[in-house]
């Protein structure tokens, strides 16, 4: 049978290959330029962290390493000054 | 050489409006009084905290930004951890980058305050690079 379908030109698949293109992560900050991130604002951080407050990892959020490194720094800053939780369920 | 802070302190919730304010007169004579200059406050008011501190959860949340010499810091936070009133602070050097968002800042508050209908604030900055601030110490 698979002569046949490879001879008539057609490779059949038990399923049909996942043909989704990927959006290509990019950096939110070298994007809108911003170069310094503030700790005082625990509305924005709270796009970095998970439910439970923790940090989401560069490989999801699509941060730089050299922001990555500020947004820890200041997540780390809005905890000490509990305007961010250091641990928690149902953030947002 | 001055160099630019900014602080945060979290004062007790038992505070009257008065003795907020002679906290928030304390530290900013303080601040004046080693040579440093103001260059910017902030009352934040009552906040919820995030998390219990000292069995309390809400304080007075108060920002101050200032220019003195390096040295004076360690002062202001003996000053901070002798003092009952505030339950946790936080003090920063600002770098340069840092110092452009701050007046930034400013001005984006300003905008609001006059006309209460502005648009949200934005982080915009100028400036090239330049790597973390360095003083970072809580209680």
């Amino acid at each position: 049978m698979a002569q046949t379908s490879e001879q008539n030109g057609e490779i059949r698949y038990l399923n049909p290959p996942s043909v989704e293109v990927r959006k290509k992560k990019y950096c939110r900050f070298k994007k809108a330029g911003i170069k310094y991130v503030d700790y005082k604002d625990p509305e924005f951080l709270k796009k970095f962290l998970n439910e439970q407050g923790k940090i989401l990892p560069r490989r999801i959020t699509g941060t730089s390493l050299k922001f990555q490194r500020k947004v820890s720094q200041a997540v780390k800053r809005a905890r000490s000054l509990a305007l961010l939780p250091y641990v928690t369920d149902l953030l947002k | 050489m001055l160099k630019q802070y900014e602080t945060v302190f979290i004062a007790t919730p038992v505070l009257s409006e008065a003795q907020m304010k002679e906290a928030v007169a304390k530290y900013t004579q303080l601040i004046k009084d080693n040579g440093g200059e103001i260059v910017y406050e902030e009352d934040w008011g009552l906040k919820q905290l995030a998390y219990p501190i000292q069995h309390k959860t809400s304080g007075f949340y108060y920002l101050i930004e200032f220019k003195s010499e390096p040295e004076f810091v360690a002062t202001l936070e003996t000053q901070y951890h002798r003092d009952e009133r505030i339950i946790r602070f936080l003090t920063v050097a600002l770098d340069k980058d840092a110092v452009a968002y701050a007046e930034h800042r400013r001005e984006m508050r300003k905008a609001k305050a006059s006309a209460p209908k502005a648009e949200p604030k934005a982080e915009v900055e100028a400036a090239p690079s330049n790597d973390e601030p360095v003083e970072n110490k809580e209680d």
